[in-house]
């Protein structure tokens, strides 16, 4: 298929069209299919287990990912600009542990989180700089990461969770209160997801990350600062790590050191699923979160349907699996 | 006595959906010559290529090896019959001998369990002793281009091959290794085996070659015998009609102005060029000429400050710039068309309309830096008008478009900014020969329109074509400038290439 003509154009261009083009706001392809899936588990789910449909699993459902939730933009974010981060489970953790122990000496909680999340920005610039100016790849350095902060982690609290009984209410209203019945943290969720999906489809700034991840050396002889440009989404992406963190924090009242191990990968296959690309260039908001609510909607099913936990891992496995094999089948037949 | 026939070739045709890539084409090898075959991009050279080498399957037409009439399913097929392949870029694993990589498809069609590193170094060391003094041991990475070109030509021969074509081998060679290069050539053709040379290199295909088979617009011209011919006669018949009708009018003696839109005064990079000088005025387009790793695109490179450590004045309009980064070349009106179209040009998978306006995103955007994706889109149609790009949609993307519609985006994408001078770096390379006249119409459009035009280009007749003046660099400097009647290929060559003797017979 390396050289295509006339016909082909047209054949392919209809295709596209129909599909939904990226003008107009039509129903994109892969969104509308991870609706669907999602709309026939829950049909399906609500007449095999009478708990599904109730308002309880449906508010547990939504805590589940929703703080994960702001990690997955960071992540589609950073892979749109053609980056990776094995280290956001420790990260999150990471902000948990500094915000927890400056409270417990005595620092007012909100500037403790404000310190934490300063510091993950830290880490993310860190990892910044050795992708852009000592040239390493994104995987390596943030596996090295991944490690570090674990480390620190369990180094700053001797391996034991931090209980933060004190904590003020107010405090813990960001992670434990709700507003009209709604939980804060879905609030929260929701605001940043609607703000950032608008702002990575319209603003000049997140443009360039497109450009950027599709193809740098395009990007760059378009003037495109195109380190830059990948600086800051790593830097980022450890950022809304530590505001998970923090959130974390306030929710679970307590600050654990072993938190997050393995988050790595499920906030990367939701943001596959939602069709962001490993090579760059190509990803929603929308999307990753259609398929951080797959994934959640399909753990809950399985708790529900007492299907063993090991069980879930592979499910899980399978479902990305065959998201991607799925998308390298279309990326494929484009040419 | 006629030498005996190698390779015949009889109404070969393939076509490309409705693109007729070949057609009706007739071509014959001897053993022992050495056959160029000359043609424009897009006449159907490489086709005819990998149909000989078993990468394409031919739509009709018959292919005899020894006359008898055979088919060539694969590349394995090819080799099989003797036909060798060395490929114009070296795909060689840097990291491993060069025995093991003259050995590997043996290697990998072997049954044997173990490698036998010292049988693969004897028998790499009696290929090798053929074509020069290179270490079998070596790791490749450490060779010159040239002597990975060997091992390159050791691949093939190891395969015992009596038929092998070259794909514009001296491309990325000095004149030295090119001349060296040729002598083994020879040497190989002394030996009976048939030679298949590409190249665009007139004073190549004259000083080295027995025949010349010329292709246009995958029909089959005509072969001549080199003796008989002049390289007037091979253009000629390569270009198919005078080549005045092919490009635009020139700027006529009552358009020129003395006016200058753009100079530049002592450039100097560390390594790449020093002491660059020249004006650029207004209405005329500019050639930039010399042999490819002169230091060309370097330089252009140089004043838009997209690399290299550069120094020197660049003066638009009589102002002096102060550049560091591209991205403040691109705000003074000054843009880069690259070489490379899918390699650095465009975004292949992302629409038309937004690679036409990645390099100004502010253009289309309101105050507070949110992207109006009407505007965009109207702009996008705009541009694509004026340039008549050929599409369905702007939506659509770039990946889905002729090479000529594409290069047409990639320029779109320089007019976005409403640049002030473009550089133009290959402008149609990989382009058919239809897109080509139009590209070329286009910039002569420009030019008088105003914009400062400089066009660098491997192809003689195109720079001699649609340029007003030309400048000549080699090794990084400046050799030379020609105009009006001066601007002949031979003497283009002579600039070019002056310190080198003895390849530019017919030059001198």
């Amino acid at each position: 298929m390396s050289i295509v003509g006339d016909s082909m154009d047209s054949t392919t261009q209809a295709a596209r069209m129909g599909l939904g083009a990226r003008f107009g706001g039509l129903i994109r392809m892969r969104e509308t299919g991870l609706i669907l899936i999602i709309a026939v588990l829950f049909g399906v789910m609500s007449f095999a287990s009478p708990y599904f449909l109730t308002w309880d699993n449906m508010r547990a459902m939504a805590m589940a990912f929703a703080v994960e939730g702001i990690v997955v933009v960071g992540m589609t974010i950073l892979l749109i600009s053609g980056g990776i981060d094995l280290s956001v489970g420790s990260v999150t953790a990471l902000a948990m542990v500094v915000a927890g122990l400056l409270f417990l000496n005595g620092m007012d909680p909100w500037l403790a989180s404000l310190v934490a999340i300063a510091a993950c920005a830290a880490i993310g610039a860190f990892m910044g700089f050795f992708v852009t100016r000592v040239g390493l790849h994104h995987f390596i350095v943030s596996l090295a990461v991944m490690v570090i902060a674990r480390g620190l982690c369990l180094l700053g609290t001797g391996g034991r969770p931090l209980g933060l009984y004190t904590l003020p209410p107010e405090f813990k209203f960001i992670g434990q209160g709700a507003v009209g019945g709604i939980p804060v943290v879905i609030i929260i969720f929701i605001v940043f997801v609607i703000l950032s999906d608008f702002m990575l489809r319209r603003t000049t700034m997140f443009r360039k990350v497109f450009y950027t991840g599709s193809n740098e050396k395009a990007a760059a002889y378009s003037g495109i600062r195109t380190r830059k440009v990948v600086f800051l989404t790593t830097t980022l992406c450890s950022t809304l790590c530590g505001f998970a963190g923090v959130i974390y924090m306030a929710r679970f009242g307590s600050a654990q050191p072993t938190f997050g191990a393995g988050m790595e990968l499920n906030v990367i296959a939701a943001a596959v699923i939602g069709g962001a690309s490993l090579t760059g260039g190509i990803g929603t908001i929308l999307g990753a979160i259609l398929g951080t609510v797959l994934l959640s909607v399909v753990s809950s099913s399985l708790a529900l349907l007492d299907v063993s936990v090991y069980w879930q891992d592979i499910i899980r496995g399978s479902i990305l699996l065959t998201a991607v094999t799925a998308d390298y089948y279309f990326n494929k037949r484009r040419g | 006595m006629e030498t005996p026939v190698l390779l015949k070739i009889s109404g070969l045709s393939k076509s490309f959906g409705p693109v007729r890539a070949l057609r009706d084409v007739g071509f014959e090898l001897r053993a022992g010559e050495i056959h160029a075959i000359a043609g424009e991009n897009g006449a159907g050279k490489s086709t005819l290529m990998k149909v000989i080498d078993g990468i394409l399957a031919p739509d009709s037409g018959d292919i005899q090896v020894d006359g008898r009439s055979v088919s060539i399913p694969s590349p394995l097929a090819a080799q099989k019959l003797g036909i060798g392949f060395v490929h114009q870029e070296i795909a060689l694993c840097p990291d491993i001998s060069v025995a093991e990589n003259i050995f590997m498809s043996l290697t990998n069609a072997s049954k044997a369990l173990l490698m036998n590193y010292r049988d693969l170094e004897k028998r790499a060391t009696a290929i090798l002793a053929r074509l020069g003094n290179i270490d079998p041991a070596a790791t490749v990475r450490n060779l010159s281009i040239s002597q990975q070109q060997l091992v390159e030509i050791a691949k093939a021969l190891t395969l015992d091959c009596r038929i092998l074509i070259f794909d514009e081998p001296t491309a990325a060679l000095t004149e030295r290794e090119a001349q060296k290069l040729f002598e083994i050539i020879h040497q190989l053709a002394g030996e009976g085996i048939g030679i298949i040379y590409i190249s665009h290199r007139m004073a190549e295909i004259f000083d080295n070659c027995d025949r010349v088979t010329v292709l246009r617009d995958g029909r089959y011209i005509t072969t001549l015998e080199i003796a008989e011919t002049t390289p007037e006669q091979v253009v000629a018949s390569m270009v198919g009609r005078v080549i005045d009708s092919l490009y635009p009018e020139k700027l006529r003696d009552d358009e020129r102005s003395e006016d200058i839109l753009l100079e530049i005064a002592g450039l100097c990079e560390a390594t790449a060029f020093r002491d660059i000088s020249f004006q650029l005025r207004k209405g005329e387009i500019l050639g930039i000429g010399g042999l490819i790793g002169a230091g060309r695109s370097e330089i252009v490179k140089g004043i838009c400050r997209l690399e290299g450590e550069v120094t020197g004045d660049v003066i638009l309009r009589g102002k002096r710039l102060s550049l560091t980064h591209y991205g403040d070349s691109i705000a003074a009106g000054i843009v880069y068309l690259s070489e490379d179209r899918k390699g650095d040009g465009l975004f292949l998978d992302m629409s038309i309309a937004a690679n036409i306006s990645a390099l100004a995103v502010d253009r289309i955007a309101t105050r507070s830096g949110l992207i109006n994706e009407r505007r965009e889109k109207q702009r996008a149609e705009a541009i694509g008008k004026q340039l008549s790009l050929k599409c369905g949609h702007v939506g659509q993307p770039v990946s889905t478009l002729s090479g000529g519609n594409q290069q047409k985006v990639a320029i779109a994408k320089m007019l976005s900014v409403d640049p002030k001078v473009i550089f133009l770096d290959e402008p149609t390379r990989g382009v058919d020969v239809g897109a080509k006249a139009e590209i070329h119409r286009i910039l002569r459009r420009l030019a008088r329109d105003g914009v400062g035009i400089v066009v660098i280009s491997s192809e003689l007749p195109e720079l001699i074509g649609i340029c007003d003046r030309v400048l000549i660099v080699r090794e990084g400097r400046i050799t030379g400038e020609v105009a009006g009647a001066e601007m002949t290929e031979e003497n283009i060559m002579v600039l070019a290439s002056l310190a080198d003797e003895g390849r530019q017979r017919s030059a001198a």
